[in-house]
């Protein structure tokens, strides 16, 4: 109540000096209420800002000051070596050979999963029967733990008993040496990927397609536009800003992805060729497999780099591929209409 | 806004409390000893109680890791700081690694030294001759084989007809291999790596030497090691390495006739196959005897009850308990009196055609002639080399670039 008291007298004609106002001593309570305006919104927030700050920030500068020493985790000390941890990295052939992967495993995941996920949500977008039920069953894979996934996959893609090879047996092909050729061996963990988070970008995208006007689909319906053109047309320049961020978080989750490589077979280290080691595979293996955390700390950072600097091509990517004229027009119109009705 | 400013504080004190909030017991007397095994060592809850009775002022928590590597990823997280239980299992892979920081460890007493098989305390004793580990089981191997197939195959199958088949260097293994694989057209052998792991374990120096030599990539006994595998181990193989999915339920097909056996790996084969009639043990290992696995106890030096904790590591590992967990989980004693022990030299085992598995283990450990030099940087370089086998055995490269590979990644290091 206080609130607004202060708002009326604040937002009162201002331009108009007034002189009787100036001496005015204001009483406590209301010098409560201003403050209250002021710094209460600062300190609704703060909880995250001062967590953040503990649980991200300090391991993260933490982790670029242990990156440049030569790091016994045991006595939690280091001597300085400069950037020798950093030219150790950057001059390992398996490092190289992660970085392939990874980008391997992430362009089989993502882009299958991201037409997948496009072509779902415009299936549940449609009128079809219990709704609900279809659009909480997409999210299914995406509850199940990821550990639970690997296993039943790796029980799938083994290489003598595997499900799917024992299909492939029974139809007269070649079996798949899922964990001796990299690329099958990308394919298979993709497929890990995709199962589990098709069903969540599909959701995301359904939300943001339910958005788009229904004005718009009768309006081109009239026109004679057919469901293809309608969704080239309307549906996918409305999605540019949910599509960045489906992409963005894709790609991020993509260059980090651990758990599947994990556990695609009993050793965890990626293959004796290093088929499907990935670089936090790598990361982990140096820091927890060998104990050496200052190479391990400057792996941590140079991911960070990587997954930074492709974020923003990313970024530059989708906004040039993604049509603009749509989008940014739905909005104008919209802005526009609002404006009439007032 | 007052409630505002008082739970973003209560969030931050809240955030600051949880990482000081452990103390273990200490009041009227009682103690409460953590201890902190992994897989199964035996120690069930009767075993424990027994001490709990002797000793009514002590309470013991157990707690089990699932596997070895999370256990070793926690000892070493903590070792040096705080939060470690007051007696932790070390494995003897890692065991090298731990040995590192030896003055972290707190002091086996002198009264239970001389209790172990020599070369198992002699690994436990660091320069400074401080011996900071309580050994638990040893893993002698034999070898366990399907007499159903071998007999199929046409080759002896009694215990003692292929113990004598397979007494002898390597080749002569392989030699037996070979007939097998004539007359079936299978591999007798379930993984190339066990094999070198055999192989290895009967290698002094097989990596690097005390004095901080790294023989790793100019060893000759290592390269002859290597080539043997990859000659004549690889096509008598079923798998590269063992552990995968494919392995465990090849254990019931059939797929392969034989494994190198340390005792604990009887659980794993009468578990994976417990349908399957055929397996037997032959008290024979090629080239004499290795030993693979075992662990060790170990009480963190800056725990708050290193004098309790060290009394309770001194009683599990005593031979009396140590017959105990080999009734309760086949665990072999690294204990001299528990190995000559009637309970022990006595016992058979079921599902191996009744072997004696007492007899045939204490024989396999007299055999032990040598014991590898295993410094902290050996699983590094052991894991690498098992990676080139895996190579060549899956045809990713040839036996020559692998080994190649192998070099590059060991001067890496």
């Amino acid at each position: 109540m206080t609130t607004t008291a202060t708002r009326t007298t604040a937002s009162g004609p201002a331009d108009r000096p007034d002189p009787q106002r100036q001496p005015r001593v204001l009483s406590f309570s209301h010098k409560l209420s201003r403050w209250d305006l002021k710094v209460s919104p600062y300190l609704y927030i703060s909880p995250f800002f001062i967590l953040f700050a503990i649980v991200g920030l300090f391991p993260i500068v933490y982790t670029a000051v242990i990156s440049f020493q030569e790091w016994d985790l045991v006595r939690g000390s280091g001597t300085f070596v400069g950037l020798d941890q950093y030219i150790w990295i950057l001059s390992q052939a398996d490092f190289w050979t992660a970085l392939r992967n990874t980008f391997s495993i992430f362009l089989l995941s993502s882009v299958p999963q991201l037409i997948l996920a496009l072509f779902i949500a415009a299936m549940l977008d449609k009128n079809i029967r219990s709704k609900t039920f279809w659009r909480m069953s997409v999210l299914l894979p995406y509850v199940m733990a990821p550990v639970a996934v690997a296993l039943i996959f790796s029980n799938m893609f083994g290489d003598n008993h595997g499900l799917v090879n024992n299909i492939l047996a029974g139809i007269g092909l070649e079996p798949i040496m899922w964990h001796k050729d990299p690329f099958w061996s990308h394919v298979a963990i993709a497929t890990m990927v995709n199962f589990r988070w098709t069903g969540y970008n599909a959701l995301i995208l359904l939300a943001a397609m339910q958005a788009v006007p229904r004005e718009y689909y009768e309006a081109a319906t009239v026109d004679g536009a057919g469901a293809f053109r309608q969704f080239w047309n309307i549906t996918l320049p409305s999605l540019k800003p949910t599509l960045i961020f489906v992409i963005i978080t894709s790609t991020i989750g993509g260059l980090q992805i651990f758990d599947e490589p994990r556990m695609f077979d009993t050793f965890g280290r990626g293959g004796a060729a290093n088929q499907w080691l990935t670089i936090t595979l790598y990361l982990y293996n140096i820091g927890w497999g060998e104990f050496n955390f200052g190479r391990a700390a400057a792996l941590a950072w140079i991911l960070f780099i990587i997954i930074l600097a492709i974020g923003l091509i990313n970024l530059a990517i989708t906004r040039a591929l993604v049509r603009d004229e749509g989008g940014r027009g739905v909005i104008r119109r919209r802005r526009r209409r609002k404006g009439a009705q007032q | 806004m007052v409630i505002a400013a008082f739970s973003a504080s209560a969030i931050v004190l809240a955030g600051c409390a949880g990482g000081s909030g452990d103390d273990a017991g200490g009041e009227d007397g009682e103690i409460t000893l953590t201890l902190a095994t992994f897989n199964d060592f035996g120690y069930d809850d009767e075993l424990l109680q027994e001490y709990m009775d002797e000793n009514p002022n002590i309470k013991i928590v157990h707690n089990k890791a699932a596997i070895t590597d999370d256990a070793r990823t926690n000892f070493f997280a903590k070792l040096g700081k705080e939060g470690l239980a007051d007696i932790e299992a070390v494995e003897v892979d890692w065991f090298a690694e731990a040995m590192q920081y030896s003055d972290l460890l707190a002091e086996v007493p002198d009264s239970a030294k001389g209790r172990w098989v020599e070369w198992k305390e002699a690994a436990a004793t660091d320069a400074d001759g401080r011996l900071v580990g309580f050994g638990t089981d040893i893993g002698p191997q034999a070898v366990c084989y399907r007499a159903d197939l071998f007999a199929a195959a046409g080759l002896p199958s009694t215990p003692d007809e292929v113990a004598s088949q397979i007494d002898g260097d390597w080749n002569t293994f392989f030699d037996l291999a070979d007939q097998y694989k004539a007359a079936t057209g299978k591999p007798m052998l379930d993984s190339a790596n066990s094999a070198f792991q055999g192989i290895v374990n009967q290698i002094e120096f097989p990596y690097d030497e005390p004095d901080g030599t790294v023989v790793a990539t100019d060893n000759p006994d290592l390269e002859a090691a290597y080539d043997l595998v990859v000659e004549r181990g690889i096509p008598n193989s079923a798998y590269s390495g063992q552990w995968s999915d494919d392995w465990n339920a090849s254990m019931a097909n059939g797929e392969f006739a034989a494994m190198l056996c340390p005792p604990w790996m009887l659980g794993i084969i009468s578990g994976n196959a417990p349908e399957v009639t055929g397996w037997e043990i032959a008290n024979a290992f090629p080239n004499g005897g290795g030993n693979w696995g075992g662990s060790y106890l170990t009480v963190p030096a800056n725990g708050k009850n290193v004098d309790e904790a060290l009394k309770l590591a001194d009683w599990l590992t005593a031979p009396e308990q140590q017959e105990k967990t080999f009734v309760n989980v086949g665990a072999y004693p690294s204990a001299l009196d528990a190995q000559s022990a009637p309970s022990i030299t006595d016992s058979t085992n079921e599902y191996f055609a009744d072997a004696p598995t007492g007899t045939i283990f204490a024989d396999r450990s007299e055999a032990i002639t040598v014991t590898p030099y295993k410094s902290a940087d050996y699983f590094k370089y052991n894991t690498a080399l098992q990676d080139a086998i895996t190579r060549v055995f899956d045809g990713v490269e040839d036996a020559q670039t692998s080994w190649d590979t192998y070099v590059a990644e060991v001067e890496a290091f």
